[in-house]
């Protein structure tokens, strides 16, 4: 069963594009990571699988349940922390915690407090004394005390100091080791490699990829690099060209022999063949490609 | 309940300010009419004497020189245009804040329907005018009583009934704009509020202007007819309560289904 299915989910605001047939799924217990660089549609996805705007087009699904029929039976098995972390002027953290509790009917105040407790946030605290960073905790908090089964967040370690990441993430995992799904959007790639089990690359409203980390690791393209070579090699299948000094670097996504048939021909005093690692193919999703 | 008290606590201090400020003015207004109708021989005389300021305001229907007329003018400046004002800002800020304070994403986020968000703002708005108007009766009825004054109870009665309407009114058409509004509508409401206020004055000057009595809530708050009749206009107020309705379903219809960012 699946957290999370969108089908050909789109949404124009007026004429400019959001996001265009979208098609994810998430299965339950995933730990999944949704990249792409900045108004590449991220906010939108996410923000149109919690109601908070209505697709234009398509089917979007959350916990088995279709979101324009069923809004608050989804949204009360939901925690979301929204990229930016806004809340009422003049209320205390603790109130907010408790106001967020109170709408869901849940007695949340134990779960709050061993939250509050990790993450190192003083509750009492009124929300404008506090710094961007614990403002976002108390986002984080008020996503995690109902202990929901789905967690949707919009860059979620945004602001947060990389020991509170580490909490984060050490919760997080927890949580999704006791059966939640988690869902995050991030442009910190290398925390998407290390905590996700699979992950989709989002470019210009459009999804380009949706693998597993592990299979999104081993395309096929290799990063070359060759030291003692004079001028660039004319090749075909090669992106990403770096020329420093003698050295030239480039990824290669044509066939392996075919590169071998190319190399032989040119003369170099030293050869790296490498597999690029994660952040390097999900950089590669964000540069557009030049024709 | 938990929304509705929320919305409440949120615009308490708005409320206190209003309520104290409108409360207070018109309490003074009561108090100083027997200072006031002393000098009333020439005074009477010189309002009813500035022509088209004098209808303006409706002095030429009201006799200035009873504690009524005395009050009828006063209440239309001071619970008339003060109320307006608190309803427009109320109401238009109702829905809009949550945008322009970006706490929309988490309120909306909440498993609560947006019906029902938007039913627990409005009611709180109801209470916050009932607030205001129940604390401005009282207080301007302990000042009656202080300076020993009987006005005719029915009168004051209707003329605190229209009044209340007119808030309603008002704030529930800034609630219907507010659905509409992505950022801070202060300005429209606040504008609003004085265009049909000013509208009333206009009408009260020409008889071609007379059917701006319909398009604005004063028209039926007009105490030169209210006091002398002891009855409203219902032709003028049921017009107003078709616009608060409009009002009502517009914002519901909207705020239900719109992209919130």
């Amino acid at each position: 069963m699946f957290a999370i299915e969108t089908t050909n989910l789109t949404k124009y605001y007026g004429k400019s594009r959001g996001i265009v047939d979208v098609n994810l799924s998430v299965e339950k217990g995933d730990f999944f990571g949704f990249i792409g660089p900045n108004g590449a549609g991220k906010s939108t996805t996410i923000r149109t699988l919690l109601g908070l705007i209505s697709p234009t087009n398509g089917i979007a699904k959350v916990l088995g349940k279709n979101i324009t029929e069923a809004p608050t039976d989804i949204l009360s098995n939901i925690g979301y922390l929204p990229s930016e972390t806004v809340f009422y002027h003049g209320m205390k953290a603790r109130e907010i915690l408790k106001l967020s509790a109170d709408l869901r009917n849940q007695d949340c105040k134990k779960e709050a407090e061993t939250l509050c407790e990790r993450l190192e946030l003083d509750p009492s605290k009124k929300i404008e004394e506090l710094s961007f960073g614990n403002r976002k905790k108390v986002g984080i908090i008020c996503a995690l005390q109902h202990q929901p089964q789905l967690y949707i967040l919009d860059e979620p370690t945004s602001g947060l100091d990389p020991l509170m990441q580490r909490e984060f993430f050490s919760i997080l995992e927890e949580r999704n080791q006791n059966g939640a799904t988690v869902f995050l959007s991030s442009h910190i790639l290398s925390e998407v490699g290390r905590h996700c089990k699979h992950a989709a690359v989002i470019r210009e409203g459009q999804i380009l990829v949706s693998d597993s980390i592990d299979k999104l690791g081993h395309t096929g393209v290799k990063r070359v690099m060759l030291r003692g070579i004079k001028q660039i090699p004319e090749m075909m299948h090669t992106k990403d060209i770096k020329v420093e000094n003698d050295i030239v670097q480039f990824l290669y996504d044509g066939k392996p022999e075919q590169l071998l048939k190319e190399l032989s021909s040119l003369s170099f005093e030293d050869i790296n063949i490498s597999d690029p690692d994660l952040e390097e193919i999900f950089m590669h999703y964000y540069i557009k490609e030049e024709k | 309940m938990t929304l509705f008290k929320h919305e409440l606590k949120q615009n308490r201090i708005s409320l206190i300010i209003w309520t104290a400020a409108i409360s207070f003015m018109l309490g003074v207004c009561v108090l100083i009419y027997p200072e006031m109708s002393s000098q009333m021989g020439e005074i009477s005389t010189m309002f009813a004497d500035m022509g088209s300021f004098t209808s303006a305001f409706g002095m030429d229907q009201l006799n200035f020189g009873e504690f009524m007329g005395y009050f009828g003018v006063e209440c239309g400046n001071v619970l008339g245009l003060g109320g307006a004002f608190f309803a427009a800002i109320t109401g238009i800020m109702l829905l809009a804040k949550e945008e322009k304070d970006r706490t929309v994403d988490f309120l909306l986020t909440q498993p609560v329907s947006r019906i029902f968000v938007i039913t627990a703002k409005y009611v709180s708005m109801l209470v916050q005018i009932l607030i205001l108007n129940t604390t401005v009766i009282l207080v301007t009825a302990i000042s009656i009583l202080a300076i020993k004054e009987s006005p005719d109870l029915k009168t004051l009665a209707l003329l605190y009934l229209a009044y209340l309407i007119l808030q309603i009114e008002i704030g529930t058409i800034s609630f219907g704009i507010s659905a509409f509004l992505k950022r801070n509508g202060l300005g429209i409401g606040l504008g609003m509020a004085f265009l049909l206020y000013f509208m009333n004055i206009v009408s009260n000057l020409t008889e071609e202007a007379k059917f701006l009595k319909y398009v604005t809530p004063f028209g039926y708050t007009e105490g030169a007819y209210i006091i002398p009749n002891s009855s409203i206009e219902w032709k003028y107020m049921t017009v107003g309560i078709s616009f608060t309705i409009l009002g009502l379903v517009a914002g519901y219809i909207k705020y239900s289904k719109k992209d919130v960012s």
